[in-house]
């Protein structure tokens, strides 16, 4: 064994693991609340108004990096589900697992902030354009995949049928990310590239920018959390997990993000 | 301030999109918490009752 | 690798080949029914559904918006720059509903011209304060004077 798989599978390890992430756990919190209110003040007081939309259009520095997270989270959450799958690693089942409610959570924020902002400007809350269709089809393989792994008894197990329902789903990644190209919809292009130059004032742009940076670093905060929990329930009989669960029983309650 | 607060009319829009995002991320962020404290008094209870029928400690 | 590593990679590759290329069937052969929107050009040569709803897409025309005084009434024309179709909607219309502005409208054929019950604002990618869009539009047409 090489020194790289070796570090690996000592990182892997999941007391080692469960150690390190708590303490990276609240840092992730911490950076990426104060980057996101950064970004929030940023949106709303210090960027000007555009010049068709006016106000309303302010509503896009939330909806447009919930929805780059739902994509990012989707991906995440399928490479781990196919090492998982592959080899075995009891920690890309976990973090797999670990990242589908975040992504679900983001997928609903876009979802909604979308209506929110549809009404008003195009003149419906909703409207079946192809980047919507997929955008629900999205949400809905979150769903999917949780639902699928709380159906197994076997925890295991459950995380090897949902992984792969997870990896299925991906065919889906590209047809979001893509359909307002493929095809015509009420959904606007691409604002953002990363080829060419980006249709967007660098007075909105920053804000948007700096939000994408926190909700990423927000997300392994949650994963990095989630994980915690699915390697304690998964190594449950295992002495590592019961000192920790005695250690916290005797504290006082509120104490337990040790 | 009343003008900040208008949104340039779109108040109704503006604001619910900003309460959603921050009342998801925040219960996403709590769900974990009440969850890992959940699991561990489950283990601790598990550990009672097999202490109780062995009749001797776990650790 | 072990061999029932390699298998298992090599089986769940497989696997995974085989939905991506479904789905791009699937695709492939929705396009058709994908069609979320008909342009001025595609109805003028028939490609719209006859005699049933469907969605027109363009711009509507400069100067073509005329709104009734005593009612929710309005007429304008949209355009895909190559063909024209008069459309006539009653309703509250959207805020982004402008002259020069894309707009989808659902509604059938009725006597050559497209009645509409929901006509909805698109609005591009473009994002900018009102001082740069204002420079551009007068830099260009200095440009224009010239």
């Amino acid at each position: 064994m090489n020194a790289l798989t070796l570090w690996f599978h000592r990182i892997g390890s999941p007391p080692t693991f469960h150690r390190i992430a708590g303490v990276l756990v609240p840092w992730c919190y911490a950076i990426g609340f104060v980057l996101g209110a950064i970004a929030l003040y940023g949106g709303l007081v210090l960027a000007p108004a555009d010049y068709q939309q006016g106000e309303a259009y302010r509503i896009i520095f939330v909806h447009v990096p919930c929805a780059w997270m739902g994509l990012f989270a989707y991906f995440f959450m399928a490479a781990n589900a196919f090492i998982a799958l592959v080899w075995r690693i009891k920690l890309s089942e976990v973090l797999a697992m670990a990242s589908a409610p975040i992504g679900a959570a983001f997928t609903f924020i876009t979802l909604v902030t979308g209506s929110l902002w549809g009404k008003p400007m195009w003149g419906t809350w909703w409207s079946w354009d192809a980047r919507m269709t997929s955008e629900l089809v999205l949400l809905f393989l979150y769903l999917g995949v949780i639902g699928l792994y709380h159906a197994i008894e076997d925890h295991r197990q459950a995380a090897r049928a949902a992984g792969f329902l997870a990896l299925v789903g991906i065919v889906n990644i590209p047809i979001v990310h893509f359909s307002v190209n493929w095809w015509n919809t009420l959904h606007q292009g691409q604002t953002v590239r990363l080829l060419g130059p980006s249709k967007i004032d660098s007075d909105m742009l920053w804000p948007l920018l700096l939000m994408a940076l926190a909700t990423h670093v927000w997300f392994f905060g949650s994963v990095l959390a989630r994980t915690r929990i699915g390697l304690l329930e998964l190594d449950g009989g295992k002495d590592w997990v019961r000192a920790i669960a005695l250690a916290e029983g005797t504290r006082a309650p509120g104490a337990t993000h040790g | 301030m009343a003008e900040f607060l208008d949104m340039g009319g779109y108040a109704a829009y503006v604001w619910p999109s900003y309460a959603v995002f921050v009342l998801v991320l925040a219960l996403e962020a709590l769900a974990p918490r009440f969850q890992r404290r959940r699991v561990l008094a489950e283990l601790r209870a598990r550990l009672k009752r097999r202490e109780a029928r062995t009749g001797s400690p776990t650790t | 690798m072990t061999p029932t590593r390699k298998r298992r990679l090599i089986v769940i590759s497989f696997v995974l080949a085989a939905v991506a290329v479904a789905a791009g069937l699937t695709a492939l052969a929705l396009q058709q029914n994908m069609t979320y929107l008909y342009s001025p050009s595609e109805v003028e040569a028939g490609h719209a559904p006859a005699g049933a709803r469907f969605r027109l897409g363009g711009v509507v025309l400069e100067k073509s918006v005329v709104r009734s005084h005593d009612s929710l009434d309005v007429d304008f024309v949209v355009t895909d720059r190559f063909k024209d179709m008069p459309v006539k909607f009653t309703g509250i219309l959207p805020d982004l509903f402008r002259e020069g502005q894309s707009i989808v409208a659902t509604g059938e054929m009725q006597e050559g011209r497209f009645v509409a019950t929901e006509v909805l604002a698109k609005h591009d990618e473009t994002y900018m304060p009102k001082e740069v869009a204002d420079a551009i539009a007068k830099a260009k047409d200095t440009q224009a004077a010239k």
